[in-house]
């Protein structure tokens, strides 16, 4: 099976934020939740960068891991869902989540979470029908045989989805051709180790 | 450009001199675009990629990588997202699970169950306290209404958001198997909801209570010598304890500094629309939870002395009264003070009828 995920290009993402716009409009999101966000570090600065960041679908899930009620659960594409009618809003998820995937529409009293929405990869999640599929966790694209509309709509192709095969093989063409000894982490020396692009180049 | 130049003259004679200084501008003109051309070609196969690189927007540096794993928001920071305080990356999110799974959930579990284990063992082995003298029939008074009703709805609520809390850290291990989803849906939500709405109310009785115990549970001297002789919990040896003794005072300060600090941080998790960070939830969430099971733990003590352990001693709390017998054998020191103030049976069913189970003359003082 296929493993699904994203992949946010930094050296390509120019912070236009389609990709908020996109998910926003293909699920249907509630008002005050925003499934994915566009970050900018250094801001102005010749060394500014942007970064869009939404649930990245981790092999090993924190929120699945601290759960209470265990509503979290993987689909054979390595896709991250969870089961709202499970879900109590204790807020462990975002407690525990890397990328603050995890939102709650605090509209009942004392700030109450209510139940937790976030990124599904486009997939949908657990309901009788596809109306409350729909109105629950937004568009199932994956069901359709489409990729995660954010991805599809980005203008520079810096976010990208897919299967994790696939999305690490543009990636690594798009380092040979940067030329980034060190697999486009700049002075990583971690990276440098593995010299990514050198390996790229010369397996073919 | 020699094509235009070419043909303009041949049809100048008949346009006039004005025509003809226009057209020399427009040569000139021509010339230098031409020109310029040529040199921004010569510019072009002068570039060097490797040079380019370098004036161009830099890469992603090591730097800003690091700025990103030490969570770090600057003036510079920006997020899309409305009203987010989140840096990009939550790097204290992985050792809050670590602490919570592979820490607190299984030595919360331990410390339970083993302080369980341990109560049985002890009960089978040393059995219970029994008075070693019969009952004189003569009680006192011990535990007026107002501070068993205080005390008895303070126990309510613990064990209520014991079992509760214990249910959202082990929970789904145990009952999403055995009861399936449309049952533990039901049964977590309501959990939760239980464990927010009772937990203040038992933070502000506890208070309460604590307050209006604390005449009696001030450390004197002799509370050293009980802890010395294990509280006298074995063998026939008689330990001095006023009204209350060292145990009940230990169990006393811990719920006054371990309690506050799990109502305190319980108040951090339940509230979240004031705005605390993350991070402080997920410190709140490991003290509440550390704290919340060691009391849980000792509390198991503290309900076995208080009922199968001690003869006599459960009576205290439900009636108010305690034989005269008890009072002598478990607290010498306050029976010395009281001793004068023993009442008969009939008497206490009197007072009981008429209405006042607990008037002040009756009251102990420490």
């Amino acid at each position: 099976m296929a493993q699904m995920k994203f992949m946010c290009d930094a050296e390509r993402c120019i912070e236009c934020n389609g990709c908020v716009t996109a998910c926003k409009n293909a699920n249907d999101v509630e008002w005050g939740i925003q499934r994915r966000r566009v970050v900018t570090l250094n801001d102005g600065e010749a060394s500014e960068m942007s970064i869009s960041v939404a649930c990245m679908h981790c092999d090993d899930a924190p929120c699945m891991a601290v759960c209470p009620t265990d509503c979290f659960y993987k689909t054979d594409d390595g896709i991250v869902l969870h089961d709202k009618d499970l879900c109590i809003g204790c807020g462990y998820c975002l407690y525990a989540c890397p990328f603050g995937a995890p939102q709650f529409p605090q509209q009942d009293a004392f700030g109450e979470r209510g139940k937790m929405d976030k990124c599904t990869f486009c997939a949908g999640g657990p309901a009788e029908s596809k109306e409350e599929e729909y109105q629950k966790y937004g568009s199932n694209r994956i069901a359709e045989g489409k990729l995660p509309l954010c991805a599809e709509m980005c203008s520079t192709k810096a976010l990208l989805a897919g299967d994790a095969q696939d999305v690490a093989d543009i990636f690594r063409q798009r380092v040979v051709y940067r030329g980034h000894k060190d697999g486009a982490w700049s002075n990583n020396p971690q990276a440098s180790a593995d010299n990514l692009a050198y390996d790229a180049a010369h397996k073919g | 450009m020699n094509l235009l130049t070419a043909q303009v003259p041949g049809r100048a004679p008949h346009l006039g001199k004005g025509f003809a200084l226009s057209i020399g501008r427009f040569v000139l003109v021509a010339l230098a675009l031409v020109l310029s051309l040529a040199f921004t070609q010569v510019a072009v196969a002068q570039a060097d990629p490797d040079r380019e690189m370098t004036t161009a927007a830099p890469g992603i540096t090591a730097d800003q990588w690091r700025q990103v794993r030490s969570g770090e928001t600057g003036p510079n920071y920006r997020d899309s997202r409305f009203d987010s305080t989140y840096s990009l990356i939550n790097a204290s999110g992985e050792t809050w699970r670590e602490i919570r799974n592979r820490w607190v959930s299984p030595f919360g579990l331990i410390a339970v169950f083993g302080m369980a284990a341990l109560i049985t063992l002890f009960y089978l082995i040393v059995g219970r306290k029994e008075l070693e003298q019969p009952r004189t029939g003569r009680l006192l008074l011990r535990w007026t209404l107002m501070k068993r009703a205080l005390h008895w709805t303070v126990a309510t609520l613990f064990i209520v958001l014991a079992l509760t809390g214990m249910t959202l850290l082990f929970g789904k291990f145990v009952f999403r198997p055995l009861f399936g989803d449309g049952v533990w849906a039901w049964m977590i939500a309501a959990t939760k909801v239980l464990h927010n709405y009772l937990g203040p109310m038992f933070g502000i009785l506890l208070v309460i209570m604590l307050v209006s115990l604390i005449k009696d549970n001030i450390p004197k001297k002799h509370d050293l010598v009980w802890f010395k002789k294990g509280g006298g919990m074995l063998g026939k040896q008689h330990v001095d304890a006023g009204f209350a003794n060292g145990g009940e005072k230990a169990w006393y300060w811990l719920l006054a500094t371990v309690g506050i600090l799990v109502i305190a941080s319980g108040f951090v998790l339940d509230f979240p629309n004031f705005d605390q960070s993350r991070d402080a939830m997920q410190w709140a969430n490991i003290i509440h939870a550390v704290g919340a099971l060691g009391l849980t733990a000792i509390s198991l003590g503290h309900i076995y002395i208080g009922t199968l352990g001690t003869e006599g001693a459960l009576e205290g709390m439900t009636t108010g009264y305690v034989d005269e017998t008890w009072a002598k054998e478990h607290h010498n020191l306050w029976y010395e003070e009281v001793k004068e103030q023993t009442l008969t049976e009939q008497e206490v069913a009197a007072r009981k009828s008429s209405g006042g189970s607990g008037e002040p003359s009756a009251t102990h003082t420490s």
